[in-house]
């Protein structure tokens, strides 16, 4: 197996598209995230790997303020999106998200059909002049989400009727049909058989040419494959940041050795 | 823009997140009017809430005060020799009280004219009561005695608003001249409003006495009917649940059972009626209006209620309590009667008194078995005839005063509803103490 | 009251064999209880199950067959000739009844002595003097044969409670006995008592059954009664109901068309009220209310579904119809004569059903998995359209089942649209006239004071197996789309 051979090649000098600037993050009394700094580049994945509970969830769901729909849930420091910051209180978070796309963990397709399910994020905000307009659109982003060829006989079926993987490229699809800058990707592959990961991982490959793509992982194998620049979680603090055929061969810090050797996590 | 330092500015972007556009402006409006639909409706429900209970108290309220006539009244001996001696003896009795009463008027610089017609109609035969107080009691002859006498349902009307100057018609009942009387004795501080006991412990009065008519031989008979609904249901619920969710096979029986279980939950209680009505007293021929009848139609229908109840709280005991059971060698049947039973005993308790709540005001099953048609004039005599004699119940003596043509009745039926909520209330209030105090979390 | 004592001598009995059975397993074992099988209590309670089940089993199935029986041997004896035009046989053996509790009541007083009563030869104008004098007979006059068929139905009633209280007392012994005798120290008391209680358990469950059973019976027995009398095709598409008081003519139209469309209308006002209102306040009870508005506005919401019916019933008719007449009367708007009417009723009862509606449909839509929601908002969906676009079709099967149940609650409802709806059958759009429904009939047909014999009363069952079969349709539709609808997130 080379599954830890990164390809150096790909690594090149990206423009800065968020970055997080002593972000913290407290769950009620919990101190979740404590002084992060990151710069994710755009056109580039960026892996976000880590023991379970680090944070690195709690974090990802900070970049389109999807902790907003928790209650106890308190965000400080900066985070900015084009050099705007998302926590500005003259930010919608509807906008911001139409901008920050984000794909769950479980494979979550509404329970319509699957033209509807792509349909949805371009109507609600109003993509489409028209019906032509939209059928373009749901064609393109499921070419993009790579399932065009298995659903395009079936769009009005229901979405939920897909396989596992299948329903996650279809949630990537809907994702990308807002024409977001940014994808986030929790765990996408976690709840997947290997095949459908594999069909995934190349998929995520293809999608950082047109998008800033960030994905959680606790897959240190997958964060290998698919990433450009890698993130190092513990315990909420970000302990290692940077390219990574650095982190997993050269790491810095003596607790990034650790977990990737597998003596933590 | 005061992020110009950056070495590499953006390319130039369709808009800042930091204004919204005209669609976001515009999906947030509907936002805020869905919004506020969902509070809209939130406050409608308990404007109706409100509306229920202002009117339930503003009309029950009068029902428990009644209008009486203080008075003062002292008959010597010679009086009561010379009224003996008389051919219409009441009548005499009654021309000494008209006697006093004017004179407890004038004393007070007032005076108005009445006559033993407009007396009758204000308090009834007074000469009657009168002198059958002075035969029980031939002591009270020559002292001072104070009588309280209940004044006809037309004055309590008219204190009560239910009849005015401007409405009242001049009858056999009431005359304008009387409310002028009224009034007086009011500025005399003769007439007012006495808190009415007769209300809570008297029993039914017949159609054209509304003043008399009280609760009280109602609310026994609910007891008797809720003591067979408590004796009959408990049991064979509870005895139902754990058969169902601790042995139940999974098979065809057991499906037919909890369908029928699901169903009956929902079959309209009339029907329950029409049930106790043809098995009960056409099969039976249990007696009509009889609370064991009503009590055995209220427990077929609060059977499923508890049933419900009592296998959710079972099944909120951790298999693991019955593992240890069966681990250390006690049968099945030992395991759950010496552990998850007690354990589920508080969760069984709150849904019977939920139940029990329920069948307490329930009115329709009891119209079709009689407990309605019957005039509850007094209580029963015993235990045994309790369950046996015919008698009303809550619900169902409300009813038959709404349903009188008399209006003075429907301020009893207001008031019947505020005694009957009170039980329910504490009931309520009971089973949630319970819960609260023996909810235990797995 | 004999049967009272009846019940505490087997009780008794029971007892004893209790003691009996426990000393006599622990004298089997030489005292040491180890030696035995099952603990001590439960020889004992072999031995009072089994003097009880039996004898408890019997007297129910005797109290239940024992008044048929004599009724059939009784009415046999009353001649034909008897029977007026017009009545029955079951109403001459109703008179029978009252007469033959009227001598009960007398003996009781001490007015009749127990020999009078029951002497055939006794002058029978005394007899009904006497009892007359007890204030016994109320309604019509004794005849002859009627006294004769009272005394001989006393006659043999008490023969057969004496019969049944001896049989009882054996059966109890016997019971006890046959116990006692299979008690030794190797037998295995606890798994005979376990069964015993493991059937009585089966059949605690089984009433449930039974009731059903009984609701059917009573209500097809009786329906078919009545379509003799009356034609099921004028029942059930007759136009016109228009029963006749005298409870004896065969002139009454009895068409269900009317009533149903009453139910109906009323149900629809009712649903009108109750679905938009309770639909909106579970939806911002569950997705927008903070947890302390919650653990107010729910539970002050669901007090409107605690208050009994007749409470809304009379809010109907004092209040809310009065209100209404204001508005809409001949002081107002002119639609409305009287404060007893469709809208009346319907607005009321849609009051009723607000918390229904709202805490099954809060249920439910807390059931949509929070994936579902999580998913929209991470595509920039406002949190209403989440709810109007992906919240509530997902939860629409259940909420279509909720609303169902609400139907199904609506069309049974009685008490509301007894007081508050009228009592007037018609064919009517205006929601301001007065209306009347299947369950209003019902108790105006069975409340008269028309024969239980005649097709005014008998009516009543078919309204009721009517009744029965729209709610139980609906209730099962609605139960199996809920039921689908969970497993499906479960």
């Amino acid at each position: 197996m080379n599954d830890m051979t990164v390809m150096d090649s790909t690594v090149e000098a990206q423009r800065t598209k968020m970055a997080a600037q002593n972000v913290n993050v407290y769950y009620g009394d919990t101190h979740a995230i404590k002084d992060v700094n990151v710069e994710i580049e755009d056109k580039t994945v960026t892996a976000f790997i880590g023991p379970s509970g680090c944070g690195k969830s709690t974090f990802l769901r900070c970049l389109n303020r999807m902790n907003d729909t928790i209650d106890i849930c308190r965000v400080t420091g900066d985070i900015l999106l084009e050099g705007e910051d998302i926590y500005d209180k003259r930010v919608d978070p509807v906008q911001l998200r139409a901008q920050v796309g984000m794909v769950f963990q479980k494979p979550n397709p509404f329970p319509k059909s699957i033209y509807d399910n792509v349909a949805y994020g371009p109507r609600i905000h109003g993509l489409a002049k028209n019906k032509a307009d939209l059928d373009e659109i749901v064609e393109r982003s499921l070419r993009r989400g790579a399932i065009w060829d298995e659903v395009k006989d079936r769009l009005q079926s229901p979405g939920t009727g897909l396989s596992g993987g299948q329903q996650q490229r279809l949630c990537i699809a809907r994702a990308v049909a807002t024409e977001p800058e940014v994808l986030l990707m929790d765990e996408p592959c976690s709840a997947l058989d290997p095949i459908a990961t594999a069909q995934v991982e190349e998929l995520i490959d293809e999608l950082r040419e047109s998008y800033s793509v960030v994905i959680v992982t606790h897959s240190m194998q997958q964060a290998a494959r698919v990433s450009q620049k890698t993130a190092f979680f513990h315990l909420g603090n970000l302990v290692e940041f940077g390219p990574t055929g650095q982190i997993f061969t050269n790491p810095e810090d003596p607790r990034t050795e650790s977990y990737i050797t597998g003596r933590i996590g | 823009m005061t992020d110009a330092s950056m070495d590499n500015p953006p390319p130039a972007r369709a808009r800042s997140l930091r204004q919204a556009d005209a669609n976001t402006r515009r999906r947030n409006a509907a936002e805020k009017r869905f919004r506020a639909y969902g509070m809209v409706a939130i406050l409608t429900g308990l404007f109706f809430l409100t509306v229920l209970f202002v009117s339930i108290i503003r009309s029950g309220a009068p029902a428990f005060t009644r209008t009486v006539v203080n008075v003062e009244f002292t008959l010597t001996q010679d009086q009561m020799d010379a009224a003996e001696s008389e051919l219409f003896k009441t009548k005499a009795y009654s021309n000494l009280f008209i006697a006093a009463l004017q004179g407890k008027l004038e004393e007070r610089g007032m005076s108005v004219e009445f006559d033993e017609a407009a007396i009758e109609r204000l308090l009834g035969k007074v000469g009657g009561t009168l002198r059958a107080h002075y035969k029980e009691f031939p002591d009270d002859v020559g002292k001072p005695v104070p009588f309280e006498l209940a004044a006809s349902s037309r004055v309590d009307g008219y204190y009560k608003g239910r009849v005015n100057r401007e409405t009242l018609q001049d009858s056999r009942f009431l005359q304008l001249s009387d409310l002028d009387l009224v009034d007086a004795l009011e500025e005399a501080q003769i007439i007012k409003q006495a808190f009415s006991w007769t209300f809570i412990t008297g029993a039914d009065s017949g159609v054209d006495n509304p003043g008399g008519a009280g609760i009280g031989a109602a609310v026994v008979g609910s007891f008797f009917m809720m003591l067979v609904v408590l004796v009959l249901s408990l049991p064979i619920g509870v005895a139902a649940s754990i058969y169902l969710e601790e042995f139940a096979p999974q098979n065809r029986f057991t499906d037919l059972i909890e369908v029928n279980i699901s169903n009956l939950a929902a079959v309209p209680s009339i029907v329950f009626g029409i049930l106790g009505l043809a098995v009960f007293i056409q099969f039976m021929h249990l007696p009509q209006s009889a609370p064991l009848v009503g009590g055995l139609v209220l427990s077929l229908m609060t059977l499923p209620t508890i049933i419900i109840s009592t296998r959710a709280s079972l099944k909120a005991v951790p298999p693991s309590i019955r593992d240890a059971a069966l681990g250390v060698g006690a049968s099945k049947m030992q395991a759950v009667f010496h552990h998850v039973l007690p354990l589920a005993a508080p969760g069984i308790l709150t849904g019977t008194i939920i139940g029990l709540a329920q069948a307490l005001g329930e009115t329709a099953p009891l119209l079709l078995i009689g407990m309605v048609g019957f005039v509850a004039r007094g209580y029963p005599d015993g235990f045994v005839a309790g369950f046996t004699e015919p008698n009303s119940a809550m619900p169902a003596q409300i009813y038959t005063w709404a349903a009188r043509a008399d209006a003075s009745f429907y301020e009893k039926a207001w008031g019947g509803i505020i005694i009957l909520l009170a039980f329910l209330l504490t009931m309520n209030i009971i089973a949630i103490i319970l819960r609260r105090r023996f909810e235990r979390r797995w | 009251m004999p049967l009272f004592w009846l019940i505490l001598i087997v009780l008794v009995i029971a007892a004893v064999g209790y003691m009996l059975g426990r000393s006599r397993a622990l004298a089997n074992a030489g005292g040491d209880s180890r030696e035995l099988h099952s603990l001590p209590s439960y020889y004992g309670w072999n031995v009072a199950l089994k003097a009880m089940v039996p004898t408890f089993v019997l007297l129910i199935v005797w109290l239940l067959v024992q008044p048929l029986y004599v009724n059939s041997v009784i009415s046999g004896m009353i001649p034909a000739n008897v029977i007026d035009d017009g009545s029955s046989r079951g109403l001459v053996m109703a008179e029978v009844r009252r007469a033959a509790n009227g001598l009960d009541n007398a003996v009781a007083q001490g007015v009749m002595d127990e020999e009078f009563a029951r002497n055939a030869r006794a002058d029978f104008t005394d007899v009904s003097q006497v009892l007359k004098d007890a204030g016994q007979i109320v309604t019509t006059e004794v005849t002859q044969p009627v006294l004769r068929a009272a005394q001989r139905y006393r006659i043999v009633n008490a023969t057969g409670y004496q019969i049944m209280s001896i049989v009882a007392v054996v059966l109890a012994l016997a019971g006890t006995l046959f116990a006692l005798r299979e008690t030794r120290a190797l037998f295995r008391a606890r798994n005979v008592v376990e069964l015993g209680i493991h059937a009585l358990l089966v059949g605690a469950a089984s009433i449930a059954v039974l009731t059903t059973v009984g609701i059917l019976l009573s209500l097809v027995f009786n329906t078919w009664e009545f379509f003799k009398l009356y034609p099921a095709s004028d029942f059930f598409f007759g136009l016109n109901w228009a029963p006749s008081f005298s409870g004896r003519g065969g002139s009454s139209d009895l068409g269900v068309l009317p009533l149903l469309w009453g139910t109906f209308y009323i149900s629809i006002v009712a649903l009108a009220v109750a679905v938009p209102i309770g639909l909106f306040a579970a939806i911002y009870l569950s997705e927008y209310a903070s947890p302390r508005i919650r653990s107010i506005a729910k539970p002050l919401l669901e007090i409107l579904a605690g208050i009994p019916t007749i409470v809304y019933g009379l809010f109907a008719l004092l209040t809310v119809g009065p209100l209404l007449l204001k508005v809409f009367g001949n002081e107002g708007l002119g639609w409305m004569q009287a404060g007893t009417a469709v809208m009346t009723a319907g607005l009321v009862m849609g009051i009723m059903l607000i918390p229904f509606v709202s805490s099954l449909s809060d249920d439910i839509i807390n059931a949509v998995p929070q994936a579902m929601r999580d998913g929209s908002y991470g595509l920039g969906a406002t949190q209403s359209e989440t709810i109007r676009q992906v919240v509530i079709p997902a939860a629409l099967p259940g909420i279509v089942g909720a609303i169902l149940l609400a139907a199904s609650r609506a069309i049974g409802e009685t008490m509301i649209v007894v007081l508050g709806a009228g009592a007037a059958a018609r064919l009517s759009l205006n929601p301001f006239e007065a209306m009347t429904t299947v369950t209003a009939k019902i108790v105006s047909q069975l409340t008269g004071d028309a024969d239980f014999a005649s097709p005014e009363a008998l009516v009543a069952f078919a309204l009721g197996m009517t009744l029965f079969v729209l709610t139980l349709c609906l209730n099962i539709i609605a139960l199996y789309i809920v039921r689908k609808y969970r497993e499906q997130y479960e």
